[in-house]
């Protein structure tokens, strides 16, 4: 009861403080969200003074099995849910704003114009369906090769619904016009203190459960999501670090400037990928392909010598976003030398996640769900050589600022980041919630198809825009003036545009088949369909010959 | 001299140095002799648990 009466008073003392700086402030986008952090407390009052329990109904809602499991999975469960939920989300705001970009009719102003909906596009595909896909994965590989349940598990839920709410008050921050202007780091002080506290509570579950662990040895994934989320925790605050204007309102400007300010958020912008997009996936890679092979890592030290790599190479390539700017020569060799130098370490991963399957490639035809691994392990092998092409500087003064390089992160992103989170959730859905096996593994070949022409409609198109638009800003006529105007360029990719709407459809498509065979798998159906991959058996000819019957003597 | 050029001699000499050698120790730590059976054992840990109630 005096456990209840405290908590009662925090969440009022949360209450009074949203009201208070809603009263207050004279920013409108701030008060909305004092509004909505307000709105989580009178729910969490409601849940801790009643004994109507809010997480009890939404688990019965998405039949999660009650009780203890022997894991601790119900946050889990929740993870992969938000996964759907954020992807489907994210996917759609990217179509619309490829769309926008085709028919800039279609920029609704002020709050869905693309200047607002581009950030919301991209942190709820990285943070919000990657971000929950690696919360979710990171949780279940810890305990599942440490053989112990999560040290913290208050602590755990808190991680899992703080990081919701990070992702709330980012994604209405953007649409409010909400910025500080840095790309994958757009929301403000206030959040990012928020994501902060969320980050170093996820960092004490993931590292107490390792101090816990029953297993001798740390297994090579477990290395690999330490390194992820021990780096963006520095990432995420050594870049945001800002003065607010003042405590009542949304606005803060960083603590460096110019230059310095540039090459911090390169460092932190190129290491978001490298230690969110790669190192945490590469840990999905390194447990889930094994896992559905049924055969261990084709190389435990390269798998080694692939950490060691990664970290010590990854963290120094940042500059290559800044070729040709004000940042000195050598900044921008150094980037462009560490990026070339990634390509080996990505190559040996790759490798070593392909020959995983040597003497099992028949699963490719048989397991939807090691095809998609594959695919995605070869997406990590094109993006990774992709990467380094593009941060030579002779071909980056024709690449930079065009559609090659958002061809180059989807490649990565749809490719790689994708397909690698699908096949995980497709492992995942019947052991967390002990069904005998998914809805159906048709669907997963649909949506497998679906996606791969998506990403190749998207690629393709942003490739051919990309060069065109390379070539056309740095042509010259004889007279030496620039012979297309920037209209010129925006006119002749308009098809290409197109074309990148159709390849998104395709890819929101296959993941809307996914969400519908998650759903049905979590109600316990399964589609009666004919199984993947069975060898044709005629059971009328599997039989012995009838015996020779000898001609019968003449009598 | 400035401290940015001190450092900058630091990393550029003893920095360097060391940051290779711990890059080349921990790359090679796991190729030491008798390293090989616990690479064997971590490789083929995953497949110990038998996490869910129908196994």
């Amino acid at each position: 009861m005096e456990t209840v009466v405290k908590r009662l008073g925090m969440w009022a003392c949360v209450l009074m403080a949203s009201i208070a700086a809603i009263a207050l402030t004279p920013d409108s986008g701030f008060a909305i969200h004092a509004g909505i952090v307000g709105l989580v407390a009178v729910i969490l009052i409601f849940a801790t003074a009643t004994s109507y329990d809010p997480m009890a109904r939404a688990q019965s809602i998405f039949r999660m099995p009650p009780g203890p499991s022997r894991y601790d999975d119900d946050v889990i469960r929740w993870g992969v849910i938000a996964t759907m939920f954020w992807g489907i989300a994210g996917l759609l705001v990217g179509v619309v704003i490829a769309a926008q970009l085709a028919f800039p009719q279609l920029n609704l102003e002020p709050y869905l114009n693309f200047g607002r909906l581009r950030p919301l596009h991209t942190s709820a595909v990285i943070f919000a369906f990657g971000g929950n896909a690696l919360l979710a994965t990171s949780f279940y590989v810890v305990q599942r090769t440490c053989r112990t349940t999560l040290a913290l598990p208050g602590t755990a839920r808190f991680v899992f619904w703080g990081y919701q709410l990070f992702i709330v008050l980012a994604a209405t921050g953007y649409l409010l016009g909400i910025t500080q202007s840095k790309e994958y780091a757009e929301p403000e002080w206030y959040v990012d203190l928020w994501l902060t506290v969320v980050w170093l509570s996820y960092a004490a579950v993931f590292i107490g459960t390792i101090l816990n662990r029953r297993e001798p040895h740390i297994y090579v994934a477990n290395w690999f999501y330490l390194a992820f989320i021990i780096t963006i925790a520095m990432l995420h605050v050594v870049n945001n670090l800002a003065i607010p204007v003042s405590f009542l309102g949304a606005k803060s400007y960083s603590a460096f400037s110019g230059v310095q300010d540039a090459l911090t958020q390169w460092w932190y912008g190129h290491n978001a990928v490298g230690f969110f997009l790669t190192a945490g996936f590469l840990a999905m890679m390194y447990y889930f392909v094994p896992k559905q092979a049924g055969r261990p890592v084709y190389s435990y030290r390269l798998s080694i010598i692939h950490f060691w790599s990664l970290i010590f190479l990854y963290i120094w390539a940042g500059p290559h976003h800044l070729h040709y700017t004000a940042l000195p020569d050598w900044a921008q060799t150094l980037g462009m030398v560490f990026s070339v130098m990634l390509w080996m370490p990505s190559w040996g991963g790759m490798i070593n996640g392909l020959m995983t399957l040597n003497g099992a490639w028949d699963k490719v035809r048989t397991d939807p769900i090691i095809r998609m691994m594959v695919l995605a392990l070869a997406f990590y092998g094109m993006s990774t050589f992709e990467g380094p092409v593009l941060s030579i500087k002779a071909v980056n003064s024709l690449s930079h600022y065009t559609d090659w390089t958002i061809g180059h992160v989807h490649s990565g992103a749809l490719g790689w980041n994708g397909m690698i989170t699908f096949a995980c959730v497709y492992y995942l859905a019947p052991r967390l919630w002990n069904r005998e096996r998914l809805y159906s593994l048709r669907m997963i070949n649909w949506h497998f198809w679906l996606a791969t022409l998506g990403i190749v409609f998207y690629a393709s198109s942003m490739w051919v825009a990309g060069i065109t638009q390379g070539l056309m800003w740095r042509e010259y006529g004889a007279d030496g003036y620039l012979v297309n105007s920037f209209v010129d360029t925006v006119a002749a990719l308009h098809p290409m545009y197109i074309l990148r709407v159709v390849g998104g459809l395709m890819y929101l498509t296959g993941a809307l088949i996914m969400a519908f065979n998650i759903w049905m798998t979590v109600l316990g159906k399964q589609r009666v369909e004919a199984p993947m991959g069975e060898t044709a058996h005629d059971d009328a000819a599997d039989r012995p010959l009838p015996p020779i019957t000898a001609a019968q003597p003449a009598q | 001299m400035t401290l940015y050029t001190a450092l900058r001699h630091f990393a550029d000499s003893y920095g360097l140095a060391v940051i290779c050698a711990l890059y080349l120790t921990l790359c090679l730590w796991h190729f030491r002799p008798g390293a090989k059976a616990y690479v064997a054992d971590a490789k083929h840990s995953i497949f110990r648990d038998d996490d869910h109630d129908d196994q």
